[in-house]
């Protein structure tokens, strides 16, 4: 094992993806309903940018205009300088809940995209196999997703997204639907992950915790259609630790920072008959009064 | 495998199984042979009961005319040693097996055809549903002037049985892959091609097995009908017309034990073809098996 890490040194090749000027609207002309509206921002080379809102604002939608399986109606998205045409290896995507094929053993999972480039070089496989002990998973290679538990299932998810050296790692609420404590400790995990490689990671998310304790930089959007409203910059030091959450008074302030801005936001759309504000306010509330 | 047979023998399941198989055997043995024990005098009231009823009064309804489970087994001790039987047997098996593959070998692709491409959906789909609700037995007087042979117009029908179901399956099974797989299997650089080969086809492969069992159970169905509806195909002596015309035969000579003989034959046929159709599934589709 310790053989195969010597040997095995993930070519990191971060890269920074800038959203300018993007809208996207739905539906035929008449009953067109833009959910993302001259949305502009940087995800930053080599930082973890975590994107929060309201649920229901439009995140996924920029998720996918980001990976390219959409195009933008207006504005153009970038990586590295180069416009974003399609879905490409450059730009993975880890999916809501969990996108492993049912049908495939987890090692084979993970090398689903050196084999579908028919790039299956030694190089490859040796780090597909050291990912797989990466993420502690050597023991489950044989197994198929339905055998692994929630948290193996996004560890097997994780490894087999940066099996492919992606530039830019974009996480579409990936923890979401895991219990309480497993979820913690794949923030730690992915913490780690990230600390280690410092690729440039996008994470999207409607959780304040999860956003403050990952965050280098965190997107607060608004309701629909969707923009940045602002942007703090999360200057906790790392490596991070869970009890910072808890203990950290700077940690404490930007969480209060933020929930007043998104805050302020839900109430802005509740004013406008928002279902989602409404329950964001709801939900807000009731974190205000455990804190 | 000794303490599987073990575990078998002395599970609750297994022997309340045979006990309703026994209890069954012997019901319909007495019901079989109720015109001799209701000749004494004493079931007179039962007798004339049945009579009030608008019954014959010497033996139990419908069961009192049916042959005996003892009569059964004598008669198939006797036809077991008969090659009219066997014929019978092989007929409809290589009818059944010939329709059934050649419905798998033109539904599968044809149901895959329509599910990944919009123009083929569009132009084969229609004409598709108007002859789809055309039961197969309605196909069989058309087939006998069509096919140049008898037997290929049984095995035609038959074929009709299958198909439907088989390619309203794989259309159904590949239509409802989740989305993300699709995406996830894009953004990791897989080609058309190979999402075909690796999403599609392994996400379609239980649509296929479900869709090829009903199909089995229907080919059964159609092949008896078809064969006492056109005669058997080869009218030759001895009965080489399948299982099908043997019951038709055994009805017409009047041996009532054979009818019945020939009724569990069939039963035994279903039961074998689609327990192989059930490990081949298993075989073909293991992440199903591991829960």
């Amino acid at each position: 094992m310790t053989a195969l890490a010597d040997r095995i040194h993930p070519a990191i090749n971060a890269g920074e993806l800038v959203v300018s000027g993007v809208s996207k609207s739905y539906g035929a002309t008449q009953l067109r309903k833009e959910v993302v509206g001259d949305c502009s921002f940087t995800i930053e080379r080599g930082k973890l940018t975590v994107m929060i809102g309201p649920s229901g604002c439009g995140k996924s939608t920029i998720i996918r205009l980001l990976a390219g399986f959409e195009r933008p109606t207006a504005g153009t998205v970038a990586l590295d300088g180069q416009p974003v045409t399609g879905p490409d290896r450059d730009r993975l995507v880890v999916f809501q809940e969990t996108a492993l094929f049912p049908w495939m053993t987890t090692y084979d999972n993970i090398l689903y995209g050196p084999r579908a480039r028919g790039e299956v070089t030694k190089q490859a496989v040796d780090l597909a196999e050291f990912l797989l002990a990466k993420v502690g998973l050597q023991d489950f290679r044989d197994k198929y997703p339905g055998q692994l538990s929630g948290g193996m299932q996004r560890r097997a998810e994780l490894a087999r997204a940066m099996v492919n050296n992606p530039k830019v790692m974009i996480l579409d609420e990936p923890f979401r639907g895991l219990d309480a404590m497993t979820k913690e400790l794949m923030w730690e995990y992915y913490a780690r992950l990230f600390e280690e490689y410092h690729r440039t990671n996008f994470f999207v998310t409607t959780d304040i915790d999860e956003a403050v304790y990952l965050a280098d930089r965190l997107l607060i959007m608004s309701n629909t259609p969707t923009q940045v409203r602002a942007v703090v910059e999360v200057d906790l030091p790392r490596p991070r630790r869970l009890s910072d959450l808890v203990e950290s008074d700077r940690a404490n302030e930007i969480k209060r920072e933020a929930l007043s801005i998104l805050h302020a936001e839900a109430m802005r759309s509740f004013a406008r008959g928002s279902k989602a504000a409404a329950d964001f306010v709801d939900a807000y509330l009731k974190r205000a009064n455990r804190s | 495998m000794a303490t599987r047979l073990n575990k078998i023998l002395t599970s609750s399941v297994f022997w309340r199984g045979v006990i309703s198989i026994v209890l069954f055997l012997v019901l319909w043995e007495l019901g079989a042979r109720s015109k001799q024990w209701m000749a004494p005098e004493y079931f007179a009231p039962l007798k004339a009961f049945l009579g009030a009823l608008g019954f014959k009064k010497d033996y139990l309804p419908w069961i009192g005319v049916v042959p005996a489970p003892s009569a059964v087994l004598a008669a198939w001790t006797d036809v077991l040693t008969s090659a009219g039987y066997w014929t019978s047997w092989y007929m409809s098996f290589f009818r059944v097996m010939g329709g059934f593959i050649a419905a798998m070998l033109i539904g599968i692709p044809f149901g895959l055809a329509l599910a990944v491409s919009r123009t083929a959906y569009g132009t084969l789909f229609p004409t598709f549903e108007v002859l789809r609700p055309i039961p197969p037995l309605a196909w069989v007087p058309a087939s006998i002037i069509f096919w140049p042979t008898q037997e290929l117009s049984i095995t035609f029908v038959t074929f009709l049985g299958a198909f439907y179901t088989i390619v309203i399956n794989v259309l159904g099974g590949a239509r409802s892959i989740d989305q993300r797989y699709f995406q996830a299997a894009q953004s990791m650089g897989s080609s058309s091609w190979d999402i075909f080969r690796r999403v599609i086809l392994p996400g379609t492969l239980p649509s296929i097995v479900v869709g090829s069992a009903v199909g089995m159970g229907i080919t059964w169905e159609v092949v008896v009908a078809a064969e006492m509806i056109s005669g058997g195909g080869s009218q030759a002596a001895g009965g080489g017309g399948g299982l099908g015309f043997f019951i038709w035969n055994s009805y017409v000579g009047g041996s009532y034990e054979q009818i019945v003989v020939g009724m569990i034959s069939i039963g035994i046929a279903g039961y074998l073809s689609s327990e192989l159709l059930r490990a081949l599934g298993k075989y073909v589709t293991p992440w199903l098996r591991v829960r």
